[in-house]
């Protein structure tokens, strides 16, 4: 399983943060803070995969947001940058072209469309149409004057 | 009270901060007015305030007030509110809270909803976050809906369950009955998320392995829904890169691993479409590799046929040659695994791992490092030890030190000569001196003890390296032992392996005294130079430079010099009849499997064969009980060596001065030749306080073999006593009583014995060396001989002693040994 998901820009700056597993405040911290320091310096044509404690530690950049996940022992890490994939064209597909921007301003909705995608850290659906057909689904119930694609509704 | 201001106002106003102190300034503001939002109960913007709270909170920010207003919002009936709610639930709270048990009864209700948004909600949480007691509590519920036909729910509620069995174990039967018809649906995402249920079931219970095996015909099922995936035209739903649904194929590739794993139908169920997948599946892209990636773990790990095990090596044997960096990582760590198993077929792609050692990736070169040293044998030790140094050489210091322990364990294991293995020491000591660990210095001396032949070599070529530099301490104190052991053969220019270097015994202690006043030398280090220093005042005529250096470093700051050097000093002053026997050439040491002190016995002197070692300084005396406390200065590293007898290989070495002693014990008899000057004798006893005090054995005469008096002459007489080693049969082991019966003691007394070539001894410590007058004691002392050949016992034996002021030696044969006693 997927223990861990971090979305992290160029400078360090946390944009979204998925645990798996139960850690305390201070532990995720700790985390996150290896993950940078990990991920970060690492030059631009090295391999996207390091041991990390007895995790393996999977990432991605794209564009200027480093897509971060760490893996159990027997999970296959070609696969993990499948998922990763996956969630970037999610995205994509949802906010037409997504940017970094558009996961700052919404990251409530990046969290939704991952929770249709990743559950208990295990993939929930394999199908990009069926995601994406949940989150209109979802967006339609949700109660408020204002329209909910042109109007935020918070 | 105006309305809080909007999640996004808010994102982009923190945004404009310039400074950490403004953002904080601006967030403490936002909360105070967030909290005494909540203070007012205010349902309409609680969503609000929760979601700029979130935001706040993955700035790194505390969040924990908000933590009951999130139960409020799941509790709430609108869809918005629970979604924040829920959101704030998985962030904010966790199973060490007890607040998150109130959440308990809203899933519940949750997941009985009418809207299947609301459901799925409840579902993911409690499948990412939900507690063992909330577990308990709602397993039933979530075992419902893995019933029901809406697919949405069922996949949800899939995984809902897999979390369940990771947190209550004991749950686990309760979902059996629903897994029943779980494959033969279509959808893809309840296809998924049930093998992966599967999976979870299966490696947790062997039970429920046996009975998916057997009873439930897994494996064809899953072998079906494979082939169709495989065979299938293309679905644009869940095509990657013309693969159509790889992650459906991995999860079934790795239940299938699972379920064939040391069982041999359910592997042959399968062979088929294992090949079918490694040879069908497109490579040019990742996906594809990542599913031959799952394919070839699989056939590994089950019991597959010959020809497909070949296959996947060879899959993996292509991916190392792949320009993409994650291939070939994958595939050296796959590699790794495998090596034990298959190591000829890995063996076969061993240069393409060696090349991988020069990539630039850091991930790759340490898997290349590990993996290269998993395949080295006796027969590649050369080619791939060259591959290593040369990495050894250029790597970063992160692998230096594993690299160096790699090196040292492979030359141990498969060096073709001695002289090869000393050259790579010396390689790895000269450039990566530094790094290697602490515990290779004893093992790296005890080695070179132990070659005794490449003496001179391995002590010319640690002195060239020492010149060059002095900064690496584990070659500087394997260095500085060496020259203090061999520094005579050093400075006689005695060797045979290449070219001897003309020095003198002024350069040799130059540089040794470098070390001592060298700020790069650590404590450790220098300790070795001056036991060096002083273990060659009896290998150099220069005896009094040493005895100035080492008076000097008896007022050295540094307590452990300051107290080897008052030591060494002491042995100059008063002890100097001993220090030649105290600071005699190191025995060869046993490799024991502890390194703490063993057992010391002393042997006699068939031990140094080899003609290099001419300088043996006889030493007359024995040392007393005193002494032991100096001994404990000697071996610097505090490896004992047990000493053991080895039989002359060489008779016509220096060992022969001591046959030709027994020269003429083969014939009737004779006056004894004169005795050879250089018979190595019985060494001092090293350490222990109380062996040399205690005899070892029964003084009484037992097994019946009774005693004999082996000599009697000028008052001094010689009985021996008899006993057999348990449980070797073939050793006697002999008690000499030697008694005085004349007026004065004797002092300086030394008992030595010499046997035929056919026999090992070895001579245990005196008791004293003192035997008193008038027989008011005797000194006693243990031979041990083995007699393997079962040949008639006979003894050369030499008595030293001073009597009355005045030397007297004499040599005698024992030939009246009772036939027990080598029989």
């Amino acid at each position: 399983m997927i223990r861990f998901l971090l979305l992290f820009s160029r400078q360090g700056k946390l944009r979204l943060q998925k645990w798996f597993t139960p850690l305390t405040d201070r532990e995720k911290k700790k985390v996150i803070r290896d993950m940078t320091m990990l991920v970060l310096p690492r030059p631009p044509r090295s391999s996207n995969f390091v041991q990390w404690r007895d995790l393996k530690i999977v990432y991605k950049r794209y564009a200027s947001l480093y897509f971060c996940a760490g893996l159990e022992q027997h999970d296959n890490e070609l696969l993990a940058l499948e998922v990763l994939h996956r969630y970037v064209e999610l995205l994509d597909k949802y906010f037409g072209n997504v940017c970094e921007l558009d996961i700052i301003f919404n990251f409530e909705k990046a969290y939704f469309i991952l929770d249709e995608f990743l559950m208990g850290g295990e993939i929930l659906e394999t199908s990009k149409l069926a995601v994406g057909a949940t989150m209109e689904e979802a967006d339609t119930l949700q109660e408020t004057m204002e329209e909910y694609m042109s109007k935020p509704a918070y | 009270m105006p309305a809080p201001i909007r999640l996004r106002e808010l994102i982009r106003t923190i945004r404009t901060a310039r400074t950490q102190a403004e953002e904080r300034e601006m967030i403490q503001k936002e909360c105070a007015a967030i909290r005494s939002s909540f203070r007012e109960e205010d349902n309409t913007y609680r969503c609000r305030n929760v979601a700029k709270l979130l935001y706040m909170h993955m700035l790194g920010y505390p969040a924990h007030f908000g933590q009951l207003e999130c139960l409020k919002l799941i509790a709430s009936q609108k869809f918005t509110d629970k979604r924040i709610g829920y959101l704030g639930a998985m962030l904010l709270l966790d199973e060490r809270q007890d607040v998150h048990l109130l959440m308990t009864n809203c899933i519940k209700n949750d997941l009985n909803h009418s809207t299947q948004y609301v459901q799925g909600l409840a579902l993911c949480t409690l499948g990412c976050m939900g507690s063992s007691e909330m577990c308990r509590d709602l397993a039933g519920e979530v075992e419902k809906l893995l019933k029901t036909s809406n697919s949405y729910l069922r996949k949800k509620a899939a995984l809902c369950a897999v979390h369940v069995i990771r947190k209550v174990p004991e749950l686990m039967e309760m979902f059996l009955p629903a897994t029943k018809n779980l494959l033969s649906e279509k959808n893809h995402g309840v296809l998924h998320t049930s093998v992966v249920l599967l999976t979870e079931m299966c490696e947790r219970s062997p039970d429920m392995l046996a009975h998916f095996r057997k009873n439930e015909k897994l494996v064809p099922q899953l072998v079906r829904i494979l082939k169709n995936l495989i065979m299938s035209g293309y679905s644009p739903e869940h095509d990657v890169s013309g693969i159509s649904d790889p992650f459906l194929q991995v999860r079934i590739l790795r239940l299938l691993r699972i379920l064939g794993k040391s069982d041999d139908d359910s592997s042959e169920a399968m062979n088929d479409i294992l090949a079918q997948v490694a040879t069908n599946t497109e490579t040019s892209k990742n996906v594809g590799n990542a599913i031959l990636y799952e394919t070839v773990l699989t056939i590994m790990d089950i019991k597959s046929e010959s020809g497909l095990r070949v296959l996947a090596i060879n899959i993996l044997g292509r991916f190392l040659l792949n320009n993409d960096k994650n291939i070939r990582y994958v595939a050296l760590t796959s590699l790794l695994k495998t090596v034990q198993t298959d190591h000829n077929a890995v063996q076969r792609h061993r240069s393409t791992i060696v090349d991988c050692l020069k990539d630039l990736d850091v991930s790759i070169k340490r898997r290349a490092m590990e993996l290269s040293f998993a395949l080295v044998n006796g027969n590649n030790i050369r080619g791939m030890m060259k591959e290593l140094l040369y990495f050894l050489d250029s790597c970063d210091p992160e692998f230096k030190a594993d690299c160096a322990s790699g090196v040292f364990l492979a030359a141990e294991k498969y060096a073709p000569s001695k002289r090869w293995h000393i050259d790579t020491i010396m390689r790895v000591l000269t450039t990566a001196g530094s790094y290697v660990r602490d515990d290779s210095v004893p093992n790296l001396i005890q080695l070179i003890t132990n070659s005794v032949e490449m003496h001179a070599y391995t002590v010319q070529r640690l002195y060239k390296a020492l010149l060059d530099d002095i900064s690496q301490q584990p070659l500087v104190q394997v260095a500085s032992w060496c020259i203090g052991e061999y520094g005579d053969l050093l400075v006689s220019g005695q060797c045979e392996e290449e070219e001897p270097i003309q020095v003198t015994e002024d350069e040799v202690l130059d540089v040794l005294e470098g070390l001592l006043v060298s700020n790069l030398s650590t404590p450790v280090t220098r300790g070795y130079a001056l036991t060096a220093i002083m273990k060659l005042s009896t290998r150099f005529s220069s005896v009094n430079r040493i005895k100035k250096v080492v008076s000097i470093y008896g007022s050295s700051i540094d307590v452990e010099l300051q107290q080897r050097a008052v030591e060494y000093n002491a042995l100059f002053k008063k002890y100097d009849h001993m220090r030649p026997a105290l600071l005699e050439r190191m025995p060869i040491m046993e490799k024991t499997a502890t390194n703490g002190p063993t057992e010391i016995v002393q042997t006699n002197g068939e031990t140094e064969p080899s003609v290099v070692e001419s300088k043996h300084p006889p030493p007359v005396t024995q040392p007393t009980n005193q002494a032991n406390d100096l001994l404990d200065l000697l071996g610097g590293n505090d490896v004992v060596p047990v000493i053991q007898t080895t039989m002359p290989t060489k008779p016509a070495s220096a060992g022969g001065e001591l046959l030709d002693l027994l020269g003429d014990l083969s014939l009737s008899g004779g006056p004894p030749p004169a005795p050879a000057p250089s018979v190595p004798t019985s060494q001092p006893s090293f350490l222990l306080d109380g062996l040399s005090s205690q005899p070892l054995f029964n003084d009484i005469a037992a097994a019946g073999i009774p005693p004999m008096t082996a000599y009697n002459k000028n008052g001094l007489k010689i009985d021996f006593t008899f006993e057999r080693a348990n449980p070797n049969p073939n050793i006697a082991v002999i008690t000499i009583h030697a008694s005085n019966s004349t007026e004065a003691d004797m002092t300086d007394f030394v008992f030595q014995a010499a046997v035929p070539k056919t026999f090992q001894l070895q001579l245990l410590s005196p008791s004293s060396n003192v035997v008193p007058a008038l027989n008011q004691g005797t000194v006693t002392q243990v031979i041990r001989v083995l007699n393997p050949q079962k040949q008639q016992l006979r003894m050369r034996i030499k008595l030293t002693y001073t009597l009355k002021g005045s030397a007297v030696q004499d040599l005698a044969e024992v030939n009246n040994f009772p036939p027990q006693s080598w029989q």
